[in-house]
């Protein structure tokens, strides 16, 4: 379109690239308005599309995380955050995968130990929601077990089940900041389980001693093998209490039992 | 494959972006909107609602595939497991219209979650129409490729932007989705006149017109900055141009695009009926 000895300048995306995501480095050159001047600030309209767009991203992802740190302070460390950790893939559902382990490492974060590990709950609240779909038992086919076909049996768990561990008293701080009227967190380890009993993801506390059973049952243990490691995990473990939440969540797809 | 009814084209009815939050609200009476459009990738998940929801809809509307990430314009290779899960999404829900951008918004790897410009170039053009060879070619139907909103120009472009469209078609078989709204700001940002390009595009290629709302800024010498959002109603001169293009074109499947700050479903369902009057008149005037 530029007529004269001097090809005009072209713009890679590369070079694209680097100062759409940082506003330190100036406009590529080839970039102009209708009468061939720089293109200015009409540049920034993808610098804040792309960063507004991500920022979006991290905030709907872990409202609760945005709670506990105030909308601005969040904002901020989005802004840094989408920098270090573009999205890999289009699927921005899942945008923010790194970001608990961002959270941890930030050192100005470090009083706030817990927020990494709600984070984790929030970010597993959204596996469970995309999660592929599966038909659950009938509960009564538990109940048709003698005890000891029961403790001798296997289980499949639905791909919506989430288990997150934490030293922190996550459930309750997400509870906290999710439901009017929920009681005010006390210090103390708890382990979340995430069903899907339809479509909608469920956190609840854990017993002491579920996460272990859970996760030697995902594992492939017996329910009574499982229910030998929980013991020795937590003495007090409640087998029927976690089963329960097992299949109240419908999380359980097949029983196996061992030959 | 879903067990549903096989709607083999977009009606030339209005349909809308569809939103979650106005399901329950389709379902029961979706007024004049006879067709929904979704974004691929909101529907790339495993299960849950989402696809619970896309099922359900597919059985009662033609469903147009629009997808927002594929970065077609990219200088790289498409991602093939994005690509795995497109072909995936449009076996399973065999929809009516599959759709994407003239556009990039991948970088090695990192993607960007917007439409980035292209220039308008030879280069440009061979690997555009080497990206929809490839993705036509995956999915085994025609696609359609929609004009992006304009900020800026590049300096090494050398080609006007409808003939730019016209040859990828020609050279790849593919459609074209005609978004009224994008000419209106490209060409407000850029300075050329919207009739012109419609007077100047292949009208004859279009499967689907595109409609939505834009926000306004200034750039840095005072002039006006349309900037595409999709976060309010369609302006009246964008209307006119939708009047303008069907008058030349005649009748074709509208799409109401209202993204951000999305409205309850009567103001929406307000601005299909504005789009089904529109059709209403162009019939009238063929039919003359």
């Amino acid at each position: 379109m530029t007529t004269g000895a001097t090809p005009p300048a072209a713009v890679n995306q590369a070079e694209f690239t680097r100062a759409m995501m940082d506003a330190a480095i100036t406009n590529p050159k080839g970039l102009r308005d209708s009468q061939n001047r720089p293109a200015g600030r009409r540049f920034n309209v993808y610098r804040n599309n792309v960063a507004v767009s991500l920022t979006e991203a991290v905030l709907q992802a872990f409202p609760v995380v945005t709670k506990l740190l105030g909308e601005e302070n969040m904002k901020g460390l989005a802004g840094i955050f989408l920098r270090a950790h573009p999205p890999q893939s289009p699927l921005m559902m899942f945008y923010g995968a790194e970001f608990p382990d961002f959270l941890a490492q930030m050192e100005q974060l470090a009083h706030l130990g817990y927020l990494a590990d709600v984070a984790r709950l929030e970010q597993h609240m959204r596996r469970a929601y995309h999660a592929a779909d599966a038909a659950a038992i009938d509960p009564d086919a538990l109940g048709a077990l003698t005890p000891e076909e029961l403790m001798q049996t296997r289980v499949d768990f639905a791909p919506a089940l989430q288990l997150i561990r934490s030293s922190w008293p996550i459930f309750d701080i997400w509870r906290f900041n999710m439901e009017d009227g929920a009681p005010i967190p006390q210090a103390g380890a708890q382990d979340v389980l995430i069903t899907r009993p339809e479509f909608d993801p469920l956190p609840q506390a854990l017993p002491v001693g579920g996460a272990t059973w859970i996760t030697a049952l995902m594992g492939g243990k017996t329910i009574g093998e499982a229910f030998e490691v929980a013991n020795q995990d937590a003495d007090t473990f409640d087998l029927s209490t976690t089963l329960a939440l097992l299949l109240q969540g419908n999380t359980l797809t097949a029983l196996h039992r061992k030959d | 494959m879903l067990d549903k009814p096989t709607f083999t084209h977009l009606p030339h009815t209005p349909g809308v972006g569809y939103k979650p939050q106005h399901f329950n609200d389709i379902i029961s009476d979706a007024g004049s909107v006879g067709w929904l459009e979704v974004h691929a990738e909101n529907y790339m998940g495993d299960g849950g609602r989402p696809l619970a929801q896309l099922r359900h809809l597919a059985e009662q509307f033609p469903i147009s595939v629009h997808g927002v990430g594929l970065s077609i314009g990219g200088e790289g290779a498409l991602d093939r497991d994005h690509l795995a899960r497109l072909k995936h999404l449009v076996d399973w829900l065999n929809p009516a219209s599959f759709s994407e951008h003239l556009a990039w918004s991948t970088h090695e790897s990192a993607f960007f979650n917007d439409l980035l410009p292209l220039p308008y170039t030879d280069a440009t053009l061979a690997r555009v129409c080497a990206h929809i060879n490839q993705v036509q070619d995956l999915l085994g139907r025609k696609m359609l490729l929609e004009n992006p909103s304009s900020y800026l120009a590049f300096a090494e472009s050398t080609w006007e932007e409808p003939a730019f469209l016209q040859e990828v078609a020609r050279r790849t078989g593919c459609g074209l989705l005609l978004d009224v709204n994008n000419v209106f700001v490209s060409a407000t940002n850029l300075d050329f006149s919207p009739q012109g390009y419609i007077d100047a595009y292949p009208l004859d290629l279009v499967g689907e017109v595109h409609l939505g709302g834009h926000d306004e800024d200034e750039d840095d010498h005072g002039k006006p900055l349309l900037i595409d959002s999709h976060g309010r109603e369609v302006v009246d001169p964008v209307w006119a141009l939708l009047d303008y293009t069907l008058a030349q074109s005649g009748p074709l499947p509208l799409l109401v695009e209202w993204d951000n700050d999305v409205p309850d479903w009567p103001t929406l369902e307000a601005e299909a009926r504005r789009a089904a009057s529109a059709l209403a008149n162009v019939t009238a005037e063929v039919a003359k």
